[in-house]
C-alpha cells in the first residue's frame, strides 16, 4: 500500500494535467459557444430596428429602385423625419399619446399605490379576496374585453375621443402595477410602520412619508410599466379610434400613414421609429428599473 | 415621568393562543424593569401590548394613572426600540430622530435642540447627516435610541435591542443603556432572553415563562431567594443543579440523603423551614458556585463535603468547570482554577449548605 | 373620552395634536374603513372595466346581429358550424404553442449563455437583446412587414444572396403563418431569457459547485440543479406567455390582417373582423369569448403555484 502511494505520484501526474487541460479547454469552448450564440442573437434582434433606420434615411427613389444590397443607404437624408415633424397629423399623434400616457400614468399609479398599500399592511374584510382578484384580471386580456368595452365606451359616448381610452387603459395597467407594489411593500419590515405608529404618523403620512420612500424603486419600476404599456397599446385605439385628430401614435402610425398601394415607406418607417423611441429612451436610461419591474411580477408573486 | 401598571391582562392571539395569561406588575417612575424568561413566553407581546401595538384581550394597562387600553399608540407617550432598529432608510440620522417630533408639530428651534441633545448624550452627533446604511450595528443601536431619547416620552420600550449586536458590542451598549437611564431616568421596560443583560440592567426583574410572571424582584433577591423552581434554573449561570433527595429527621436534625454514600446535614438555621417536610422526597438545588474545592482553612458552618469523579473537566480561565454524573442527572461544580483536577479521578469537593435551596417536586416551589 | 386624552397627554408639553381620544377598537375599525377606502378605486377598475364587461360579453354574446332578441348559444353553433372559425380556433392554438415553446427554449438558451459569460459584459448583450420586447409590437412589426414585402424583401435579398429561394412571406398560407410566428418569437423570447436569466441568478452557486464534488457533469447539473430550482418561474412564465400569445392581436393585424384568405386568424383578430368591421357584435363577442376555457385552466394552474409559494414561504 504504502510502497504503491509513493510510487504513484509520477503515474499520476501526467493524468492530472490532462484532466486539467481539458478543463481549460471545455471551458474555453463554453464560452466561445456562448458568445457565437450571443452575437447571432444580437444580429437577429437588431436586424429589424436597423434595417428600419436604414430603410428611414432613404428617399423615395432609392427605396424603389434598389441597386444591390438593400441593407445599406446610399443618399442618406433626414428628409423622411422633417416630413414627419412638420406634419400637424403627425404632431397630433405624438401629443395624443402623450397626454393619453400621462393620465393613465397618474391614475394608475394613485390606485395601485393606495390599493397595494391597504392590501399590504392595513388588511380588511375581504382583502384577501382582492388581492387574489387583482392577479386574475393581471391574467385577462385586452382581447377578451374590447368589445363589451366598445359598447360601454360607446354608451358612455367617448367612443373616437382620447378620454374613453384613459378610462380603459387601466384594464392593462392597474392589476400588474397593484401586484408589483403588494410585493415591494410587503417587503419592508413590520417595525418600520411599528415605529412610525409610535412616532405619530397616521396612515397617509406612514404612506407618503416612510412607504413611498422607501419602495421607490418600486414605485418606478411600476411608473416605467405604466408608461410602456399605456404608449405601446393598440387593440383599444384601433376599436375605439377611427378620427384622426383623436389617435395615439401606434393605431397612428399603423393606420394614417398608410395610404394608397404605393407606401411610402421611408416615412412609414421613420414614424414607426419616431414613436417607439420614448419608451427606448426610458428603457436606455432606466434599463435596471425597468427589468426589475418585468421580473418582480414573477418572483415577487 | 410616570408609573405603568398592568392589572390582569391577558392576550390571546386569533386561533386560541394564550400568549399572556392574567399578569400584574406595578412599574415605578424612573423604574428600569427587565422582563426576562425563555423564548415564546410572551413577553414581547406584553412588551406591545403597552406600547398598544397589540390589542388588549383582557384586563387593562394604564400609563401615568390613565388606563391606555384604548389608547392608540401614537396618543400613548412611548417609544420603543425594536430588535433590528427599524430606522428609516431614507432619512439620515437627524431626521430619524426628528421625525416623531415634526408629526407632533415641534417648533423646528425645540426639535434641533433635543436632538443635538440626544446625540451629545449618545456621542453621534458626527453621524447626524448619515444615512442608516452607512451605520455600523452599534451606531444604529445608538441612533434607535435617540429616537426614543428626543421624544421625552413618558416610558421607553426595549425589545431585545442588543440581540443583533456581537458580543463584545453588546457588553460596551449594555453600559450605555444603563449611563443613559441614569441620565434621563425615563421608566424603561426592556425585554430581553439574556439574563446576564436583566441581571446588570434591571432594578427590578421579571421572571416570565408560558405567559405567566413566575416572580418579580431585584436582580440580587432573585438570585439568592428564587421563588420557583423556573425561577432558581433560569436565573445563574450555569444553572443550578436539581438533585432528587429524601429529607431524613435523625434525633432533631435534618439531614438530606442522596445517596446511601452520601448524606449532606441542614444548617441549624434552616431546620425549623424545612420540619413540616420530614420524610418527602424533594429536590435539593445547588448552584455550581456553591460546590467547591475544599479549602484547608475554611471552617464556615454549614459547609459539607463529599468525593465525586469529575469526568469533564472545562477550564474557563477565572474557573474550572466540573461535571459529574449522580444517578443519571449531571451535576456541575465551579473549582478555582488553581486547583489541579483531572477527569476520572476522585476529588474531594465542599458544598455550601447555606446557599442550598428545597423544592417541592410536586409544585415546584421553593421551600 | 376627551377627559381620558387629556389625563393622558400630559400638560406642559407641546401637545399632540388631538386626535379626540380616539378608542383603540374605533382606530382598528377606522383603520379597516380606510383601508376599504384606500382599494376602492382598484375594487372600482377591477368590477367596472373587467368584471363587469367580462360578465357583459356573456350576456351579449347570446344576442342576434341587432342585439334586439335573446338566441342563448346560436353565436356559437354558427361559428362552430363555419369552416373558417374552426380553421381560426386551429391556427390559434398552432400559433401559440409553437410561439411559446420556441421562445421558452430560445429564451432559455440565451439566458444560459448570457450567464455564462463574465458578469461585466452582461450588462450591455442584455441590454441589446432586450430591444425587440421594449419597441412597441405594433411599431416593430411594421419593420417586418417592410421586410416580408413581396417586391421589396431584404430577406430574400439576403437568401438569393446566399444562393437560397425567394420566399412568399406572407403571400402563401404556410409561409404566412410561419412569418406571424417568427415575428412573434422574435418580439418575446427576450421576456423569456429576461425571466429565465433572474432565475438563473438566484440559484447559489454552491450548488453548482456541491454537485460537481457529487460527481455531476455540465449536463447533469442543469437537469438536477437549475431545472429544479427554477421550475416555479418557468411555468409561471410559460403558462402567463400562454395567454398572452393566445390572446395576440397587434401582430396579426399589422402583418397579415388575417389574410391570406382568412388563414392567419387568431381568436382576437377575427373578433376583430367580426365584431367591429363587419358590426356584428354578439358574435364578435362569442368569438372572443372562445379564449376563456385556455385562460381559465391557465389561471387554475397559477393560482396553485402562487398560493402553494405562499403557503412554503409562511
Ligand atoms: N401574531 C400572533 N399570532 C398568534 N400567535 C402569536 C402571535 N405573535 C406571537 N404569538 C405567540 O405568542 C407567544 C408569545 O410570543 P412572544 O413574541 O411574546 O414571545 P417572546 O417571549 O417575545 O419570545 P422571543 O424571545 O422568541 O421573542 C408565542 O407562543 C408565539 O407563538
Ligand atoms: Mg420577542
Amino acid at each position: 500500500m504504502m510502497s504503491a502511494s509513493a510510487a504513484s505520484p509520477s503515474a499520476v501526474l501526467p493524468g492530472v494535467a490532462r484532466k486539467v487541460g481539458s478543463l481549460r479547454k471545455e471551458r474555453r469552448w463554453a464560452l466561445i459557444t456562448a458568445y457565437v450564440s450571443l452575437v447571432v442573437a444580437a444580429i437577429v434582434m437588431l436586424a429589424p430596428p436597423f434595417y428600419m433606420l436604414i430603410t428611414s434615411l432613404k428617399t423615395s427613389a432609392e427605396i424603389s429602385n434598389p441597386v444591390g444590397t438593400p441593407w445599406i443607404v446610399r443618399n442618406p437624408t433626414l428628409e423622411n423625419y422633417w416630413a414627419l415633424i412638420s406634419d400637424p397629423m403627425f404632431r397630433g399623434f405624438f401629443f395624443n399619446s402623450i397626454k393619453i400616457t400621462a393620465a393613465v400614468v397618474c391614475v394608475t399609479m394613485v390606485i395601485s399605490v393606495l390599493a397595494a398599500f391597504s392590501l399590504a399592511r392595513m388588511k380588511f374584510f375581504g382583502s384577501g379576496l382582492l388581492a387574489t382578484g387583482v392577479f386574475l384580471t393581471y391574467l385577462v386580456p385586452d382581447t377578451l374585453l374590447f368589445i363589451p368595452l366598445y359598447q360601454i365606451v360607446g354608451g358612455l359616448g367617448l367612443l373616437n375621443s382620447i378620454w374613453g381610452l384613459v378610462l380603459v387603459y387601466p384594464t392593462l395597467t392597474v392589476p400588474f402595477c397593484t401586484w408589483i407594489m403588494i410585493g415591494y411593500f410587503a417587503s419592508i419590515p413590520k417595525e418600520l410602520d411599528e415605529a412610525a405608529l409610535i412616532d405619530g404618523a397616521n396612515w397617509m403620512q406612514m404612506l407618503t412619508k416612510i412607504f413611498i420612500p422607501v419602495a421607490l424603486p418600486g414605485i418606478i419600476a411600476a411608473t416605467i410599466f405604466a408608461f410602456t404599456v399605456s404608449w405601446a397599446a393598440f387593440v383599444y385605439p384601433t376599436a375605439f379610434i377611427t378620427r384622426p385628430d383623436e389617435m395615439p401614435l401606434t393605431i397612428g402610425v399603423v393606420s394614417q400613414l398608410i395610404r394608397g398601394d404605393t407606401f411610402a415607406w421611408g416615412q412609414l418607417m421613420a414614424g414607426a421609429l419616431l414613436a417607439a423611441l420614448p419608451p427606448v429612451i426610458v428603457y436606455a436610461f432606466l434599463m435596471d428599473y425597468y427589468i426589475a419591474g418585468l421580473t418582480a411580477g414573477a418572483t415577487k408573486g | 415621568m410616570a408609573q405603568v401598571s398592568i392589572r390582569k391582562v391577558v392576550k390571546e392571539y386569533e386561533g386560541g393562543v394564550q400568549a399572556v395569561k392574567g399578569i400584574n406588575l406595578e412599574i415605578d417612575d424612573h423604574e428600569f424593569v427587565v422582563l426576562v424568561g425563555p423564548s415564546g413566553c410572551g413577553k414581547s407581546t406584553t412588551l406591545r401590548m403597552i406600547a398598544g401595538l397589540e390589542e388588549i384581550s383582557g384586563g387593562e394597562i394604564a400609563i401615568g394613572g390613565g388606563v391606555v387600553n384604548d389608547i392608540p399608540p401614537r396618543d400613548r407617550d412611548i417609544a420603543m426600540v425594536f430588535q433590528n432598529y427599524a430606522l428609516y432608510p431614507h432619512m439620515s440620522v437627524y431626521d430619524n430622530m426628528a421625525f416623531g417630533l415634526m408629526l407632533r408639530k415641534f417648533p423646528k428651534e425645540e426639535i434641533r435642540r433635543r436632538v443635538e441633545n440626544a446625540a451629545q448624550i449618545l456621542d453621534i452627533k458626527v453621524l447626524l447627516d448619515r444615512k442608516p446604511k452607512a451605520l455600523s450595528g452599534g451606531q444604529r443601536q445608538r441612533v434607535a435610541m435617540g429616537r426614543a431619547i428626543v421624544r421625552d416620552p413618558k416610558v421607553f420600550l426595549f425589545d431585545e435591542p442588543l440581540s443583533n449586536l456581537d458580543a463584545k458590542l453588546r457588553v460596551q451598549m449594555r453600559t450605555e443603556i444603563k449611563k443613559v437611564h441614569q441620565t434621563v431616568k425615563t421608566t424603561t421596560v426592556y425585554v430581553t432572553h439574556d439574563q446576564v443583560e436583566a441581571m446588570t440592567l434591571a432594578d427590578r426583574v421579571v421572571v416570565m415563562n408560558h405567559g405567566v410572571i413566575e416572580q418579580v424582584g431585584p436582580p440580587q433577591e432573585l438570585y439568592h431567594h428564587p421563588q420557583t423552581k423556573f425561577v432558581a434554573g433560569f436565573i445563574g449561570s450555569p444553572a443550578m443543579n436539581f438533585i432528587p433527595t429524601r429529607l431524613v429527621e435523625t434525633s432533631g436534625a435534618l439531614n438530606l440523603e442522596l445517596s446511601s454514600d452520601i448524606v449532606l446535614p441542614i444548617p441549624e438555621d434552616r431546620i425549623g423551614r424545612y420540619k413540616a417536610h420530614a420524610g418527602r422526597e424533594l429536590l435539593f438545588g445547588i448552584r455550581p458556585e456553591h460546590m467547591t474545592e475544599v479549602r484547608p482553612n475554611d471552617h464556615r458552618p454549614g459547609l459539607a463535603s463529599f468525593h465525586a469523579t469529575p469526568e469533564v473537566v472545562e477550564p474557563m480561565g477565572a474557573e474550572t468547570l466540573l461535571h459529574f454524573w449522580k444517578d443519571g442527572h449531571e451535576i456541575c461544580a465551579k473549582f478555582d482554577p488553581g486547583v489541579a483536577v483531572e477527569p476520572g479521578v476522585r476529588t474531594p469537593m465542599a458544598i455550601d449548605m447555606n446557599r442550598m435551596h428545597l423544592i417541592d417536586p410536586k409544585t415546584d416551589r421553593v421551600l | 373620552m376627551a377627559l381620558d386624552a387629556t389625563t393622558i397627554t400630559e400638560t406642559g408639553r407641546p401637545a399632540a395634536p388631538a386626535t379626540g381620544g380616539m378608542t383603540l377598537q374605533r382606530f382598528a375599525r377606522r383603520r379597516s374603513t380606510i383601508a376599504f377606502l384606500m382599494a376602492l378605486p382598484l375594487i372600482a377598475v377591477i368590477a367596472g372595466l373587467v368584471a363587469w364587461p367580462a360578465g357583459y360579453a356573456i350576456y351579449l354574446s347570446t344576442l342576434n346581429r341587432r342585439m334586439t332578441s335573446f338566441i342563448g348559444l346560436g353565436n356559437f353553433e354558427i361559428l362552430l358550424d363555419s369552416e373558417t372559425f374552426r380553421m381560426v380556433i386551429w391556427q390559434s392554438c398552432i400559433f401559440a404553442i409553437t410561439a411559446v415553446v420556441l421562445k421558452a427554449l430560445l429564451g432559455f438558451w440565451l439566458a444560459h449563455m448570457l450567464h455564462h459569460i463574465p458578469t461585466k459584459g452582461q450588462r450591455v448583450w442584455r441590454g441589446m437583446l432586450l430591444l425587440p420586447w421594449v419597441v412597441p409590437p405594433a411599431l416593430s412589426t411594421l419593420g417586418w412587414w417592410w421586410m416580408f414585402d413581396p417586391s421589396y424583401s431584404s430577406l430574400n435579398w439576403l437568401l438569393t444572396a446566399m444562393g437560397g429561394p425567394s420566399i412568399p412571406w406572407l403571400g402563401e398560407p404556410g409561409w404566412a403563418r410561419a412569418s406571424v410566428i417568427i415575428v412573434n418569437v422574435w418580439a418575446g423570447t427576450p421576456f423569456f431569457m429576461i425571466m429565465y436569466l433572474a432565475a438563473l441568478k438566484s440559484v447559489p452557486d454552491q450548488l453548482y459547485e456541491a454537485a460537481a464534488i457529487d460527481g455531476a457533469t455540465g449536463w447533469q447539473g442543469l437537469r438536477f440543479v437549475t431545472l429544479p430550482m427554477m421550475r416555479n418561474i418557468i411555468s409561471i412564465t410559460v403558462l402567463f406567455s400562454l395567454i398572452v400569445t393566445f390572446a395576440n392581436y397587434d401582430i396579426v393585424r399589422v402583418l397579415t390582417n388575417g389574410g391570406p384568405r382568412d388563414l392567419t386568424h387568431v381568436f382576437a383578430s377575427y373578433a376583430f373582423q367580426v365584431g367591429v368591421l363587419s358590426g356584428n357584435i354578439p358574435r364578435g363577442a362569442a368569438v372572443s369569448l372562445f379564449m376563456f376555457p385556455l385562460l381559465a385552466t391557465v389561471a387554475f394552474f397559477m393560482l396553485r403555484g402562487v398560493n402553494q409559494r405562499n403557503r412554503e414561504m409562511a
